[in-house]
């Protein structure tokens, strides 16, 4: 497109840029505060009201947190339950998924309406927490993983994305005699790996940033996940009456608080580039076939 | 009942396409055939079946006075008392209130900004500059609302805060924000503002590509400025992205979102936090109230439906470009 460079256009783009940038680093303005505050100590973190530097560079926060028992098992268990879940969600999505993009398979089309009822349509917060009590699931890890583990959206952009695949791959591996299990496994998965990838990477951080499922499905606070211990130790005093707090319980000091967030986030800002690769070509296939 | 229709036009068909012995056979037959893609189904079709319509059947408890012993088939129905109870209770003007207040400052300052955004980065033709900062403004919609609000606890600290310091300077004031009732709201829009302006532009922006080039040329020729060109061509190109965008955003209106509400409240802020969402919670699971809950989840969810398609209605009756 050829565009006519006029004074006012040009100035135009000149304030355009400068406050887009400024934008851009206001968004990165948080994380860059909190990263330096939690390389500070204490007295510089009160002293100072901003900075993106730390005068004097200190370990002593990540020295706490990493020996203290109830972080390292909120860790450990965060760690845990986003693996094992992301793997039961993918592997479940695309078994659905596969058989959903046979076009001549008879229950197709009902089954797929039932799925889509389901994005417009759901039980609710005590509904769904009355069925996990009665299924025995309250106070265990599977209450994370399972009242969530298709999502509709995920599924209907994995199938539409089988049915694309060019068909005469099936029809050659089915002349050799192989199963649809075989097929699944052998031709299909290998050439979805990158889209595999990237649904795998939105499971993972739907599990890791699940604050509502810990909060109603586990009361044992020994089984608390990494989001639940940052609740506890960043709201510290001021959520009296909110429940779940204990009442022994000391504040910590502000350089822990900016450790922990460091911790709960660097996970996600590491994988946010391969996210960020596929996740605007995802959104708009599912915004236009959904 | 199909299965002799099936049978009836059948040999039409095989004449035209190559034989498929399953279609012409039962379902038995065919089952048998795909046996391994319906036993791959199984998995999905349970999980579909007991934990999104097993709590669907569940919502029949706001009907009922919902006894833990006797289950939810068991309780004892109750017509519609767990709704009249809630319309009468001094709460719920109080709970409307806040809900409609936040949905609307966030429809009337968060839906605009997002296009707003869209609109400035479709300007940019420096493709390093729109990438960076697109990347940039992404990243806080996959921070969960636990590190959010983590994060307003830092910034808004009493008195060491950056920003509690920045806004009581600005103000003249000194107020501790993350516990004072008027500052409640503000907080919520610009936390919201924050995560998910930026996200929110992607829709928008695959829009604006599909807008003709050509018109921006004869818009040029007639000696249109840039702002007469986004005026009369571009906002016009995405009106339809926008309404959809809309309506979907009026049907969300009462979620106010749980979990940011949550992690927000604190004894203080009560009267203005106080939420739909919260509620349903605070009466629910922590207080055992579960019918009555669910009721208040089940009114929330009807009026969003509502909702969707008044607007959806409303938006057609005008002549434009609707949702379904």
């Amino acid at each position: 497109m050829k565009i006519h460079n006029t004074r006012g256009g040009r100035i135009f783009d000149a304030a355009n840029y400068v406050f887009l940038s400024l934008i851009g680093i206001i968004t990165l303005l948080p994380f860059i505060y909190v990263i330096a505050g939690s390389f500070a100590n204490e007295a510089e973190i009160t002293r100072r009201a901003f900075f993106v530097w730390p005068e004097q560079f200190t370990l002593s926060a990540y020295e706490y947190i990493f020996s203290t028992p109830a972080f390292i098992r909120a860790l450990v268990t965060t760690v845990l339950v986003t693996l094992v879940g992301t793997l039961i969600q993918l592997v479940l999505t695309v078994t659905m998924a596969y058989p959903l993009a046979k076009k001549n398979l008879r229950g197709r089309k009902l089954i797929m309406s039932l799925v889509v009822f389901a994005m417009v349509f759901s039980g609710g917060m005590i509904p769904t927490f009355l069925l996990v009590k009665d299924l025995g699931l309250l106070n265990t890890y599977w209450a994370l993983i399972l009242p969530a583990a298709i999502n509709p959206f995920s599924l209907i952009i994995i199938k539409n994305f089988f049915q694309e695949l060019p068909a005469e791959l099936e029809e050659s591996a089915k002349m050799d005699g192989a199963t649809e299990i075989g097929i699944l496994w052998r031709i299909l998965l290998p050439l979805s790996k990158p889209v595999l990838a990237t649904f795998a990477l939105f499971y993972a951080v739907g599990i890791w940033n699940d604050f509502m499922s810990p909060l109603l499905y586990l009361s044992d606070n020994n089984m608390w996940t990494l989001q639940m211990y940052l609740r506890q130790v960043t709201a510290a005093s001021d959520l009296l009456g909110t429940g779940n707090v204990d009442p022994s319980y000391i504040p910590p000091e502000q350089g822990i608080k900016f450790a922990v967030i460091v911790v709960a986030t660097l996970p996600i800002l590491i994988f946010y580039p391969f996210l960020q690769k596929h996740f605007a070509k995802g959104m708009l296939i599912g915004s236009v076939k959904g | 009942m199909t299965a002799p229709v099936v049978e009836a036009k059948a040999p039409g068909r095989a004449a035209s396409k190559p034989p498929a012995p399953a279609r012409r056979r039962g379902f038995a037959v065919h089952f048998a055939h795909y046996k391994w893609l319906y036993l791959l189904l199984l998995p999905g079709v349970l999980y579909f079946a007991i934990f999104r319509y097993g709590p669907m059947y569940g919502v029949s408890i706001a009907f009922k006075d919902y006894v833990p012993f006797l289950g939810v088939n068991g309780s004892p129905w109750v017509g519609f008392t767990n709704f009249t109870d809630f319309f009468a209770n001094p709460d719920f003007p109080r709970l409307l209130g806040n809900t409609l207040i936040l949905a609307f400052l966030n429809l009337g300052i968060a839906f605009p900004l997002t296009i707003v955004l869209a609109l400035l980065l479709n300007e940019v033709r420096l493709s390093v500059l729109k990438r960076t900062v697109q990347t940039l403004v992404y990243i806080p919609h996959f921070l969960s609302w636990t590190i959010v609000a983590s994060l307003s606890f830092l910034l808004f600290a009493l008195d060491i805060g950056p920003l509690f310091q920045f806004v009581n300077l600005l103000f003249g004031t000194n107020v501790d924000i993350l516990s004072d009732p008027n500052w409640f709201r503000p907080l919520i829009v610009l936390q919201e503002i924050w995560k998910n302006t930026g996200w929110g532009t992607i829709i928008f922006l695959a829009a604006l590509a599909t807008v003709d080039q050509d018109q921006y040329e004869a818009a040029i020729i007639d000696g249109a400025g840039r702002f007469r060109r986004v005026w009369h061509i571009t906002l016009p190109g995405i009106r339809s992205t926008i309404i959809v965008m809309l309506i979907l955003a009026i049907g969300q209106m009462l979620n106010t979102g749980f979990e940011q509400i949550y992690l927000m409240t604190n004894a203080l802020n009560r009267s203005v936090a106080d939420v739909f969402d919260t509620y349903v919670y605070f009466v629910g699971i922590t207080q055992g109230a579960y019918s009555y809950s669910t009721a208040v989840g089940l009114f929330k969810s009807l009026v969003g439906i509502v909702l969707i398609f008044g607007t959806n209605w409303l938006s057609k009756r005008f002549n434009q470009s609707g949702l379904f």
